[in-house]
Order: C-alpha cells, then sequence, then structure tokens
C-alpha cells in the first residue's frame, strides 16, 4: 500500500482478543492519533466527476 | 531459436500421431510481423503451421485454463512455471499435459522496433543474434539484444522448469542481474510524488482490460471489475478508478506472477504495469523466499502458514 503513494502509519493491523478490552482501547487511541496527524488523505480521493 | 522449429514439429506430429494428445498448443505466424498468434494444431498435418522465433511472446498457459483435452504445449521458461501455477491451482491437471519445453533467449519488443523506423514494417526474419527489419524503402540488421521485451532482458529462468520433452539443450541462465533497479527508484519516492508517478503511468490507459485478458492468472469466471453488485471498482476514466484497478489487480497476481511481460506485451498503449507486479514479486522472494511456479509439490505461500512468516506489521 506504501508503493503505490499511501503514507506509512495510515494503515495499521493489529491483533486484539476479544478478552483484551484495554489493549483495544489503546489500538483504536494510538491509530486515531497517528491518522489525525498524518491529516485528511489525499490520495485515492474521488473528487466530482470530470465534465468535458 | 529459429533452429528449434524442426525439432518442435517433429514431436508435435508424433504425439498427435500417437495419439497421445488431441491439440498441440503452439504459434502460428500472424496477419503483421512481430506478432504471432496461438494456435491450436488438432491434426499431424496441422504442424506444418507451427512457428518459432522471437515473437512467440504471449503466454500460452493463458489457453489451458479448465480444459478437458489432453493437450501438448509448447512451453518456454515463464510458460513452464505458469503452467506449474496453473495445475497447482487446480485449473489443468498435469496428467493430461504433454509439456514440451523451449530454452528460451529471450522475445523482442515489437514496440521498440516499430518506433526505430518511420515507415511499416512489412517483413522481419532472423537468425541466432540478429533482426532484420525490412519496410518500404530501408532495410536494416539489429542486434536482438538490443530489442529484447524488458522482462527478457531481466529473465532469470530461461529454461523450462517442467517438461516432459526438450527441443534443444538448455540455454545459459542469465547471472548478476539486478531486477528491480526501477522499482527501488519508485520506493524511494516520497508519498507525494508518487501519486502523480502512478497518476501519469496509467494516465493513456483505456480500461480495455487486455492485460487482464492476456494474463494467465486472470481466469475468475466474473472478474472483480466485472462486478457490479457490489461494485468493487468505478467502471470511469477518472484517475482514481483506473489506479484501483490496476492495483487491485496487481494484488490478484501477488506470489503467481512470473514475470512473462503477457499484460505489458497486450496493451495497446503499452503502459508498463509490471511495475506493480514485480513488486509484489519481489516482496514475496524477499519476505518467503518465494519464486512462483517453480515447483509442483511446493504450496505458495499465500495459501500456506509457517510460524515464521513475517508479522512485524502487526501491532
Amino acid at each position: 500500500m506504501e508503493m503505490m503513494g499511501l503514507e506509512p502509519g495510515r494503515i495499521q493491523f493489529s491483533w486484539v482478543s476479544s478478552a483484551e478490552s484495554t489493549k483495544f482501547v489503546t489500538v483504536v487511541k494510538e491509530v486515531t492519533d497517528a491518522v489525525k496527524a498524518l491529516g485528511p488523505n489525499q490520495s485515492f480521493v474521488k473528487t466530482k466527476a470530470r465534465v468535458a | 531459436m529459429t533452429s528449434y522449429i524442426q525439432k518442435i514439429k517433429e514431436v508435435s506430429e508424433r504425439l498427435l500421431k500417437e495419439g497421445k494428445v488431441d491439440a498441440v498448443l503452439g504459434f502460428r505466424k500472424g496477419t503483421i510481423p512481430m506478432m504471432n498468434e496461438p494456435y491450436f494444431a488438432r491434426k499431424p498435418g496441422d504442424v506444418q503451421h507451427l512457428v518459432w522465433d522471437s515473437s512467440c511472446g504471449i503466454n500460452l498457459a493463458n489457453y489451458l485454463t479448465d480444459r478437458q483435452e489432453n493437450i501438448a504445449i509448447i512451453a518456454k521458461g515463464c510458460d513452464s512455471r505458469n503452467i506449474v501455477t496453473h495445475i497447482i491451482e487446480n485449473k489443468i491437471k498435469r496428467e493430461q499435459l504433454v509439456i514440451i519445453g523451449v530454452p528460451c533467449k529471450g522475445m523482442i519488443d515489437r514496440r521498440q522496433i516499430n518506433s526505430m523506423f518511420d515507415g511499416e514494417i512489412l517483413d522481419v526474419t532472423e537468425d541466432e543474434n540478429n533482426i532484420t527489419v525490412k519496410g518500404d524503402g530501408f532495410e536494416e540488421v539489429i542486434n536482438k539484444n538490443d530489442v529484447l521485451q524488458q522482462n527478457c532482458a531481466l529473465c532469470i529462468h530461461r529454461n523450462p522448469v517442467e517438461f516432459d520433452e526438450l527441443i534443444a539443450e538448455t540455454v545459459e541462465e542469465q547471472q548478476d542481474i539486478d531486477r528491480y533497479e526501477d522499482l527501488r527508484k519508485i520506493e524511494a519516492m516520497s508519498p507525494a510524488e508518487k501519486d502523480p508517478f502512478f497518476e501519469d503511468l496509467f494516465s493513456t490507459c483505456i480500461r480495455c482490460y487486455a492485460c487482464r485478458n492476456a494474463c494467465p492468472l486472470c481466469y475468475c469466471p466474473t472478474c472483480f471489475t466485472d462486478e457490479s453488485k457490489p461494485q468493487w471498482v468505478g467502471k470511469s476514466q477518472d484517475e482514481t478508478d483506473i489506479k484501483t484497478f490496476h492495483f487491485l489487480r496487481a494484488f490478484h497476481c501477488a506470489g503467481r506472477c512470473t514475470d512473462c511481460g503477457a499484460c505489458e506485451r497486450a496493451c495497446p498503449v503499452g503502459i508498463n504495469m509490471r511495475l506493480l507486479t514485480r513488486k509484489l514479486e519481489k516482496d514475496c522472494f524477499d519476505l518467503f523466499e518465494w519464486e512462483a511456479g517453480m515447483s509442483l509439490d511446493v504450496r505458495p505461500p499465500l495459501d500456506t502458514y509457517k510460524p515464521g512468516d513475517p508479522d512485524d506489521f502487526i501491532k
């Protein structure tokens, strides 16, 4: 995914068991913070259709 | 390589006469130079139409999918690896096939040759090392190694890996080739540079799907691009849609692509979409030491689990 131009860190993978509620909260916080820091996604965004 | 044809015809005729196979899948001369087309020889008399030269770049494994009859197939190094992939993926049985292996020294890039001349090329002939191009008012001899398809110039598996009959002595494999020089340049780009780079790369794409149709890996009954419920990818010429199509198609070839170059060869506008499949090929080798289609006995990395599989990306 980074090859095609997404910033490193915008996509993250994690393994959280249903029993690991605290880990889940931590992961969600970390991911949202990381993505907020990167700002809105610019690549792979379809803007309005271009009309000739 | 042109000297192979006599032996190819002999073997094909014998197999058809003995009734071992119902058809021999090879090439016959195309209607324009440097465009040989796939051909099923079904009777011993048909083998006279078979040809072999440096314009046999199409991957014949593409025509084996779900075949019921017994087939002899003429296979270059890359074809043979795709045949192995087909067998592993249950698209044809090994018992149905007689693989006629052809050691290959590379196929020529017709686009490059066409661009070297102003007029229309009317005839192309070749000997071991040289290509003679004739057209209206010009005739020139060029060194074959200068006009190889890029994937052939970078090829490290020229000899068939799986075969029943071998047409000629194996050729020397190319050593010390840097297959990924251009890829490393892209990897080194920043995200802001990559976006315009790929948009430019695919800017001429007309969404004809020739790359998909020529690819031996793309045998899904309904391709994701053709599905409408759900519609995975938009069908417009919007650059996001075009990029999505090419990236997704490349991902579907991960760990399966042999870099035979059929996609790029089939593309009417000459897009180098192999950049994407080669990136995945490189990753598969770096992460799993996997090269597609090298053995019938090893399962591909995407359908096996090993405790040592890299998992650094999971937090």
